[in-house]
């Protein structure tokens, strides 16, 4: 190992601070729509070695942001939505790797989205902010790279959405990824999973502050439907077993014999995620994301074979799901999996019990970390970092 | 790296390049030394978080696929060399799972502990208990070998399936062929080792 810092207790990214990267030039999207030009926002964690080898690239799920490890400031309440798996002696270990994160194109937390302004309009975007898909991040992502100097990735690493990215520039930057890091993720989303998603979708254009999709210009927010939208969601990233221990049939207020003002323990978390959510997210933002889940199908361009999409690939892959995740299931984990060895790439995984359901892959769950550990250990080892 | 004696053996009758896949791959040592030396496109089938561990820090292709779901996730002719190392004792249906192996696979190579081994038999004989020895070395109510068998059992098994037995050895715990093994293999060899193909040769 040369990591000097092996054997010391993981520690904190510590004070992190956005940056800002300027595509100057038009950008033309996969639906056709070019754009005049886009900003990206992002935070980094660790050094660049000399020959630019240990850069890791974090790809967000659908609420993610940049902010994925360290703070703000000094007062800040909650660290990065990863933190727990990003720093000093963590998984993904910042005394070995570069990493970045963002917040991709289309996003609501910097990055140019719905809620910028059009300059053809002098307006918001809003709802005519064009459609992204996966590809359109990779490719965005890949002109941060070049920004950045790095070639080639050591790792590419999501979970759920992120982990679809990660497929993506596998298949479509072969040359820029050493590894793929495809956590509780699919090579396409299921009918179910759309339909979850399509739910989400109706609560939240459903909402008569949604304006279709004008709140912004009339200082209005579909805030009731964006926090039923996130509601349903959550209730999909849970398992059934793991919300039974976490809320069982407690009740925060009433009794069960009176009726009308009885609440749940779980209505009332759900109720709270619903409308911290609808305070910080962006409605069309996402719309905008869950399109893009459902769009995700790399195998369509290779009429529907995923070994014949996976063919340009030669990175390394580590593909990890979580037991009870109905939402991205192990079994769609094990289709990635399975397609990767007839298409003779290389490929590792892990299946990990676990209670938490999708939830999971945010979690510092014990043996899913010692699985990034031991995994991304032996590419540090490999670039020489 | 040396390897340790059976997986050397095993390591010599696969071709360079080969796709190999390694049922119950353990900590990934003979994956690694072929991907090493012979540039094969290998993976390794394994249950045990801790053998996945040692595998990623290795490099080795694992996958964490539990042997008594079976191999149905694996297209016909995947594999030049399927491998399974000391296993075929402890899985549900080892006959399935043999033919599967040689669905999968052009070839495989099964190693198993040898239930006829004289020390078994005399354990059985004098002692009238179930055999505990260096090769298998559980107690019977905590022994994941629920289907120890004998050399003879085994080629029983090949002939039922269809399978061909291209090439036996039998081997000592160093994998050093023993020369009373050759002579008695089914009493005197602790380990059996076997190359089996499909139909006939």
């Amino acid at each position: 190992m040369s990591n000097p810092d092996s054997g010391s207790p993981p520690g904190n990214v510590g004070l992190v601070e956005p940056k800002s990267f300027h595509h100057p030039e038009p950008f033309t999207l996969q639906c056709g729509v070019t754009l005049p030009s886009y900003e990206l926002i992002y935070e980094t964690y660790g050094t660049l070695n000399a020959d630019k080898s240990n850069a890791i690239l974090i790809c967000h799920a659908l609420s993610g942001h940049h902010h994925a490890a360290g703070v703000h400031s000094a007062d800040d309440a909650k660290p990065g939505w990863w933190d727990t798996a990003i720093g000093p002696g963590k998984p993904i270990d910042t005394n070995r790797f570069f990493v970045i994160s963002l917040n991709n194109l289309g996003g609501c937390h910097g990055s140019t989205g719905p809620q910028s302004v059009d300059p053809a309009t002098g307006k918001p975007y809003g709802p005519d902010f064009p459609n992204v898909v996966v590809r359109d991040w990779v490719n965005s992502q890949a002109a941060l790279a070049d920004h950045l100097g790095i070639g080639r990735f050591a790792a590419i690493v999501g979970g759920s959405l992120g982990g679809m990215q990660a497929l993506q520039w596998a298949i479509d930057y072969p040359n820029r990824v050493k590894a793929a890091v495809v956590i509780a993720a699919a090579a396409k989303l299921s009918a179910q999973n759309i339909a979850f998603n399509e739910i989400a979708r109706q609560a939240i254009t459903s909402d008569p502050n949604y304006l279709e999709g004008r709140y912004a210009d009339e200082n209005s927010i579909p805030d009731k439907g964006l926090g039923l939208a996130r509601m349903i969601g959550h209730v999909t990233y849970l398992s059934d077993d793991g919300m039974g221990e976490k809320f069982g049939r407690e009740l925060k207020s009433g009794d069960l014999g009176r009726g009308s003002d009885v609440e749940f323990q779980v209505e009332s978390y759900l109720h709270h995620q619903g409308q911290s959510f609808s305070r910080i997210f962006d409605a069309n933002t996402y719309v905008l994301m869950t399109r893009a889940l459902d769009y995700f199908d790399p195998a369509r361009e290779s009429n529907d074979n995923l070994v014949n999409a996976f063919e340009s690939a030669t990175a390394s892959f580590l593909v990890v799901s979580f037991t009870t995740d109905w939402r991205f299931s192990v079994a769609r984990s094990k289709e990635i999996v399975d397609a990767l060895i007839a298409a003779r790439k290389n490929v590792a995984s892990a299946v990990i019990e676990s209670v938490h359901g999708h939830d999971s892959f945010l979690l510092p769950l014990s043996r899913y970390h010692e699985v990034l550990r031991s995994y991304l250990a032996r590419i540090a080892d490999e670039v020489g970092s | 790296m040396t390897l340790r004696g059976d997986l050397s053996v095993i390591a010599q009758l696969i071709n360079p390049g080969a796709r190999v896949l390694d049922l119950g791959c353990g900590e990934g040592d003979l994956l690694a030394y072929l991907q090493a030396n012979k540039d094969v496109n290998g993976y390794g089938l394994d249950v045990d978080s801790e053998n996945i561990r040692i595998c990623l820090e290795k490099g080795v292709n694992v996958i964490e696929q539990d042997l008594d779901d079976g191999l149905d996730n694996f297209g016909d002719d995947t594999f030049d060399m399927v491998v399974m190392t000391e296993t075929l004792q402890s899985v549900r249906a080892p006959d399935h799972l043999l033919r599967e192996m040689l669905r999968i696979g052009e070839e495989c190579i099964v190693t198993f502990p040898n239930f006829g081994h004289w020390r078994c038999r005399m354990q059985i004989a004098l002692q009238g208990r179930m055999p505990v020895a260096k090769h298998i070395p559980h107690s019977w109510y905590d022994t994941p070998n629920i289907h120890l068998c004998t050399f003879k059992d085994f080629e029983n098994l090949c002939d039922d399936a269809g399978l061909t037995i291209i090439e036996r050895q039998v081997v000592d715990h160093r994998y050093s062929e023993a020369m009373l093994s050759s002579f008695m293999p089914n009493i005197m060899g602790p380990i059996a080792f076997y190359r089996l193909g499909r139909g006939s040769v």
